[in-house]
């Protein structure tokens, strides 16, 4: 290719990356620390902001390990034991993907409502699952339910067989073999899937919004107080939240570079 | 994040568990996926079709409501084109392309799949809002929606077109540049059809993503009626009681979302069977 027409295309390229991606990551730090430490650490000591970032991480401990599971069980279930029923099965998986966060949140809404078809029930129960913690881990894991599936279908696909059935010739059982083969074989896949799953349920705004009710120190989400605080005009609040969001990204991405050298080595 | 498709070449044997526990399995994954997913999105769609099929239009023609629709399908649109020819300006640059910091950049690009949407539309606003350091002035604009939408989607055709970049086959294009074709032939003729499969795969799943976007849009573009994208639509009408008018528009971009994951799953099979032929 003639260099002009290379320099053209690097500028173009390169010069709507600085545009849209890192003018922004910049700005997210140059605004927190514009007047120095005190200001985001207040925001983010404050008992508000420290009850998000607690909320935030209790999301991540419950769905996270919950959709693990799941989506390691599922993947071996469509890799390995192929049913017409499958093809369904993968498709119900896609969904979360597709669907607008929003939709998602009123669906859960609607279903948990005082006139949803489990909302009475559960009320005479007493159990509050809509504005209170249950109903946005519900969020939460529709919305970080596809990764980990994702993530280990191929890699199962790939590691083929052969190891299992040596293990299973010497006299493994099917839990020893799925113990020492299996699962160090697909760990990186996996954790692949469980970084993206951390950072969706960390950052996931529209379906917890509808679900939480977004009541202050009590059913906050830090993605949720980086809104509440820049609608009431406290700025270095919204930015000191955000920082720390962006950080985890940050981390998120360093993470999946790591385990994709990992994966491909 | 593409949707991977469950291989053709099925393994007879291995790690498989008894008939009993294979039955027990399948029944947790489906008790688990209608819990999380299924029952919530039966209880919206039979909440939109409660007062009838009538109620549901009149909800869904509303002035606003399509006004609302009008500008998602569009906004979103103008987004996948811009990020279709720019995705693969980029993916080309880290494929075929050497600069400094190059493995920095390829890094960055999923930035917007692991920064949460508010903190997006917080640093936009901030950027290309009323204070902005560059003087552009978008928020509260249509342009504002287009933006966020472009930096949320931007990862898709990068994505889905870089893998295939990296293993096409350069001999074809250098015998096409030896027997006199243009460098933008090559493109045309050699490169964009073998690369037409991800780029259609990463222009769906960018498409299904910008027709939902909810966070990115928020701060930036507002709900003033001529921002108002459908997600946001959906919101104002769940604050406003209107459960029904909230259900009848949720409805119609499920439909949208099903039909975009029916097109990849046609991309995707196009696009193997192409490889195998």
């Amino acid at each position: 290719m003639k260099s002009a027409n290379r320099w053209g295309l690097r500028t173009l390229g390169l010069g709507y990356l600085a545009l849209l991606l890192l003018a922004p990551l910049v700005t997210i730090f140059y605004k927190t620390f514009e007047h120095g430490l005190g200001p985001p650490l207040e925001a983010i000591t404050s008992s508000d902001g420290l009850h998000a970032l607690k909320l935030s991480l209790l999301m991540v401990a419950i769905a996270v390990p919950l959709n693990t599971v799941f989506g390691v069980g599922c993947a071996l279930l469509l890799v390995r034991h192929r049913r017409p029923g499958n093809a369904l099965i993968d498709a119900v998986i896609n969904l979360p993907f597709a669907i607008s966060p929003v939709v998602i949140g009123l669906s859960l809404f609607l279903l948990y409502g005082a006139q949803g078809w489990f909302g009475p029930g559960l009320a005479e129960a007493g159990i509050k699952v809509l504005f209170s913690v249950p109903g946005m881990v519900l969020a939460s894991i529709f919305v970080s339910l596809p990764f980990v599936v994702r993530e280990t279908v191929p890699v199962l696909q790939e590691i083929g067989t052969e190891q299992e059935q040596a293990a299973s010739t010497l006299g493994a059982n099917a839990w020893q073999t799925f113990w020492r083969v299996t699962l160090p074989a697909i760990r990186w896949g996996v954790a692949y899937g469980v970084v993206l799953t951390t950072a969706r349920v960390l950052g996931e705004f529209g379906a917890v919004s509808i679900v939480s009710g977004q009541i202050s120190g009590e059913t906050e989400t830090l993605p949720l107080y980086v809104e509440k605080q820049f609608q009431n005009f406290n700025q270095a609040g919204a930015f000191g939240a955000s920082v720390v969001l962006a950080m985890l990204a940050l981390g998120t991405l360093l993470a999946m570079n790591v385990l994709k050298g990992k994966e491909d080595a | 994040m593409e949707a991977h498709a469950a291989s053709a070449a099925a393994p007879r044997v291995g790690f498989r568990l008894s008939g009993i526990g294979a039955g027990l399995g399948r029944g947790t994954v489906v008790l688990y996926l209608s819990a999380i997913v299924l029952l919530p999105l039966a209880a919206l769609t039979s909440q939109a079709f409660e007062d009838g099929l009538s109620t549901f239009w009149h909800q869904v023609t509303s002035p606003q409501a399509v006004r609302s629709l009008e500008l998602t399908v569009i906004a979103s649109l103008v987004v996948v084109a811009i990020n279709a020819v720019f995705g693969t300006i980029i993916a080309w640059l880290l494929v075929r392309d050497e600069f400094p910091g190059k493995s920095a950049v390829n890094a960055v690009i999923d930035l917007p799949f692991a920064l949460p949407t508010i903190v997006a539309s917080l640093t936009l606003i901030t950027l290309y809002g009323n204070d902005s350091p560059f003087d552009i002035h978008l928020a509260a604009t249509q342009a504002a929606v287009v933006v966020a939408l472009l930096f949320v989607t931007l990862p898709f055709v990068v994505r889905a077109v870089q893998p295939l970049l990296i293993e096409m086959d350069r001999e074809m294009e250098e015998a096409a540049a030896s027997l006199g074709a243009s460098g933008f032939t090559v493109f045309r003729r050699i490169i964009f059809p073998n690369l037409l499969p991800g780029l259609a795969a990463g222009v769906a799943l960018a498409f299904a993503r910008a027709l939902g976007e909810y966070g990115s849009v928020l701060l930036f573009a507002g709900g003033l009626s001529n921002t108002t994208v459908s997600s946001v639509f959906i919101r104002q009408q769940v604050e406003s009681g209107n459960n029904v008018g909230a259900a009848a528009v949720s409805v119609v971009l499920l439909a949208a979302s099903l039909l975009m994951l029916a097109a990849i799953g046609l991309i995707q099979r196009w696009s193997n069977r192409h490889e195998v032929g």
